[in-house]
């Protein structure tokens, strides 16, 4: 039964069509399942339905009724709840403190009734299966699963019926995961109707009623999930066939270029990355698995000189690096390519060009003055090189894509002429067609002779891409597979494990 | 911004359109005009007070004028460099009040080592000078970096100390007389504040100097480059390569050895050394530089723009002294130009940041 329908939606922003006659069903006491590439309009779609935007043609029903959502609030007041995909709590706050902040309970006028609100607290996260919770604990100091279940109860304070939850599992645990999924099947049996939108096809698949594919805006397709599979999906969402997404690697592996032996990173409780070995070939593309907190992106950090170690050889082109500082990692053919280019990759008040050079402009100068030419030069080779869609060199860098955001970062790290690229998760947060690209420059630069050592948290990209897989758990390597034998389940399997694989040669 | 390190397009008035001719024109003149907005205040100041004053636009005033702007300039090209990198430098006033309080005892007590006392030529206490300011610099960076110490409180400290230093030298007195004698061949302090070349002051001709070469080392170097790379975001800076740790301390020590030179012309244009020597100039000179469009948080700047903001504040207070405003109303109507300039900056970030999202 229909409780939310979104009927012929349009959305136009300024001359973009965001979202063209859409037609969208939640329904009730179901999980629907929201699914697109990035910019498929996902997200207009919700901030529609969630009252924060209004649609420039179509209308909203509410159990057969046309509404007029105005404001979150007002969405709010209908039952209608949104959890973002950037968490918005207060970390200096206790659970209770977030889970009323800006609708505090009243005694009297002025004053908040702490007793009532801390009462109210606990009942919703006993609904929720968290009685061990605390109201009184600051939200800063649960684990990020739990505060993404904080927020959902602040939803449910508000006597929801239909909660739309925009990619609320990208920064969990495998576990974490499940005890979401278990919370909204929970809610599912209280009638409460749950629209989920989410990039992990693996994941929306166990517990989605429905699903719903946008693409350009436009809707492709919806579906009930049991009639679907992951590859018809995927179909959907690209327009093509999923197996053409990834390249392997086809060249023969030729010389040792990156040779790690024993390297510990020191961490608060345990060591961060605990005795790992390993190597890198030429024209190999190493792929590292493992969940988050397993540390991977350690591993990396460390190897590129951000992070000391406190053991452990590093040997690049059988050279011994006795000194870990990014300048020395960088002249002995290290790069890398980071996880968040947001925070560690860009530059946001330059332009293209100079996020380009930033890692060379020592290189391009005479006479100590930089030359423009070369460094105009040197930018444009690579900006075509790889295929970057800029407006130009002076373009401000924060106006393009993820996809070309990262190819930026990447270009620079080329710039460094490397012999090991360490890329990691180079495909977060990009949409399907560039991650396609991604993976084909990948298995390119392997080709022309580089090492390439990536982290990924996607079965289906280190499964498809890597000519051999190392798993990660707890700081060690704990399986090691070549891209003959590796299968999904073994390495989720891996990934849990506490077992530490010895003697590999 | 697409030319944040562009000096020479980021507020003059002839910057080039910031985009694809298809962008709509109104919004480009907006744009333009709030890009160069520091020269039309500063335009639009002379207009009106040489329409309240004949004496505003006389050669004498514009000297005068040109002279105390000059001063505050090197302070504020300095403090730029420190801002790029997304520190703050609140001790350049002490800093200037300091190496004004060397040079002066240096000229006139000399230094006193065992057997007399020795005297140094004028060139050689204005470089002692500037040494003492980078070395203050130094200290600066050294706490910046090394103790990771913000850099508000490392300078706030600093302005105390240093100041407290220049007071220790003379125990708060003044050295009257720098004119030097022949015997102790240290004549001629007074070149640099007080003489003109060409009809105009030396130490605007330094200014211009000081000027010429930061806008060369923040737009043709790979320094310029990596400063601005570290105010914008320092991890990046860091994974890029960059020693993060030596660009801060070398940007202190700029700022160090400006803030000396500034004060040298002052003391040289008094003729006398006190240890309150431009004491709060600090404020003047952070303020030009926001005035002149660089920001706070690092990363966006020009030092053409400093120099713009250092004008108007100067052209501005001699023009209100001048027009004979009470100094308590003079403080008002700085205040509100320096926040009128932030609220302007704001507007120009949203249309740019418009105008690029459409060209993408």
């Amino acid at each position: 039964m229909e409780i939310l329908e979104a009927h012929h939606i349009s959305k136009n922003y300024g001359g973009v069509r965001a979202l063209k006659d859409v037609t969208f069903t939640a329904y009730r006491g179901k999980v629907n399942v929201l699914v697109g590439e990035n910019g498929a309009g996902k997200s207009t779609l919700m901030k529609i339905l969630s009252g924060s935007e209004q649609p420039t043609a179509g209308d909203i029903l509410l159990d057969g009724e046309p509404v007029v959502l105005a404001s979150p609030r007002d969405a709010m007041a209908r039952g209608i709840g949104i959890i973002h995909q950037e968490l918005s709590l207060f970390p200096n706050l206790s659970i209770a403190e977030n889970m009323f902040a800006g609708r505090e309970l009243r005694r009297g006028r002025r004053f908040v009734d702490a007793a009532a609100q801390r009462r109210r607290a606990r009942a919703v996260l006993a609904r929720l299966g968290q009685e061990h919770l605390d109201p009184d604990t600051l939200v800063g100091e649960l684990p990020i699963g739990q505060q993404q279940l904080v927020e959902i109860g602040r939803a449910l304070l508000e006597d929801v019926r239909v909660l739309i939850m925009d990619e609320p599992t990208s920064a969990l645990s495998n576990h974490e995961v499940d005890v979401l999924f278990d919370v909204m099947a929970d809610l599912r049996e209280q009638d409460v109707t749950v629209i989920y939108i989410s990039h992990k096809l693996d994941e929306f698949r166990r517990i989605g009623d429905w699903v719903t594919v946008l693409r350009d805006g436009g809707l492709v397709a919806h579906e009930s999930m049991s009639r679907t599979d992951t590859a018809w999906i995927v179909r959907q969402m690209v327009g093509r066939d999923p197996d053409s997404l990834y390249v392997r690697n086809s060249s023969a592996v030729g010389d040792l270029l990156l040779d790690v032996r024993g390297l510990t990173v020191p961490g608060p409780a345990r060591p961060l990355v605990d005795d790992v070995s390993l190597t890198v070939r030429a024209g190999e593309v190493v792929g590292v698995y493992g969940l988050m907190g397993a540390g991977r992106t350690e591993l990396v950090e460390s190897l590129m000189g951000m992070r000391p170690a406190a053991a452990g050889e590093v040997r690049v082109r059988g050279r011994l690096e006795p000194k870990g500082t990014v300048q020395a990692r960088m002249a002995a053919g290290l790069a890398l390519v980071p996880e968040d280019r947001q925070r560690d990759g860009l530059v946001q008040t330059m332009s293209v060009g100079d996020n380009i050079l930033l890692a060379t402009v020592g290189r391009l100068t005479r006479g100590g003055l930089l030359r423009g030419d070369a460094e105009q030069r040197a930018a444009a080779g690579k900006i075509r090189e790889l295929a970057i869609k800029v407006p130009g060199l002076a373009a401000v860098v924060t106006a393009l894509s993820g996809g070309n955001q990262q190819k930026v970062v990447l270009a620079r790290a080329l710039l460094t002429e490397p012999v090991v690229l360490l890329l990691d998760e180079p495909t977060r947060g990009i949409d399907v067609g560039a991650k396609a690209q991604i993976a084909a420059l990948m298995a390119d630069l392997a080709v022309q002779g580089f090492g390439v050592l990536f982290i990924s948290s996607e079965l289906a990209e280190v499964t498809a891409m890597a000519d051999r897989v190392l798993v990660m758990a707890r700081g060690r390597i704990t399986a090691e597979f070549s891209a003959a034998d590796v299968t999904e389940e073994a390495l989720v399997t891996a990934s849990a494990s506490d077992i530490v694989l010895e003697d590999r040669s | 911004m697409t030319d944040t390190h562009v000096a020479a397009t980021g507020t003059a008035a002839a910057a080039p359109p910031p985009g694809p001719p298809r962008n709509p024109a109104l919004a480009r003149a907006a744009l333009l005009l709030l890009r160069g907005r520091t020269l039309v205040v500063l335009v639009l100041l002379v207009i009106f007070f040489s329409a309240v004053s004949s004496e505003y636009l006389t050669q004498s005033n514009l000297i005068l004028m040109t002279k105390h702007v000059a001063i505050n300039a090197i302070l504020a090209i300095g403090v730029t460099f420190v801002i790029l990198t997304g520190g703050i430098d609140l001790s350049v006033g002490s800093i200037a009040g300091l190496a004004s309080m060397v040079g002066g005892g240096l000229l006139f007590t000399g230094l006193a080592v065992p057997g007399g006392t020795v005297f140094f030529s004028v060139a050689v206490v204005i470089v002692i000078g500037i040494l003492v300011g980078a070395l203050v610099g130094a200290v600066n960076g050294v706490l910046v970096t090394r103790f990771k110490v913000a850099p508000f409180i490392a300078t706030l400290g600093m302005l105390y100390v240093a100041r407290g230093i220049a007071q220790l030298i003379s125990n708060g007195g003044t050295f009257p007389d720098l004119a030097g004698t022949p015997e102790r061949g240290n004549q001629g302090f007074h070149v640099i504040g007080v003489d003109s070349w060409l009809g105009i002051p030396v130490a605007v001709w330094i200014m211009i100097v000081v000027a010429a070469a930061a806008i060369v080392v923040t737009t043709k170097t790979p320094f310029g480059r990596r400063v601005f790379a570290v105010g914008g975001n320092e991890r990046a800076a860091v994974l890029s390569g960059i020693r993060v740790n030596r660009i801060k301390i070398a940007v202190y020590v700029i700022s160090g050895c400006c803030a000396a030179l500034a004060g040298l012309l002052l003391t040289s244009e008094l003729g006398a050394a006190y240890p309150d020597t431009a004491t709060t100039y600090e404020l003047n000179a952070i303020a030009a530089a926001v005035l002149g469009g660089t920001a706070l948080s690092g990363g966006r700047g020009t030092i053409i723009g400093t120099v713009m903001g250092a004008f108007v504040i100067g052209f501005l207070s001699d023009g209100l002294v001048l027009i004979g405003v009470s100094t308590f109303w003079q403080s008002v109507v700085k205040g509100a130009v320096i926040i009128f300039a932030v609220v302007t900056e704001q507007a120009q970030q949203r249309l740019q940041a418009g105008l690029s999202k459409r060209t993408a």
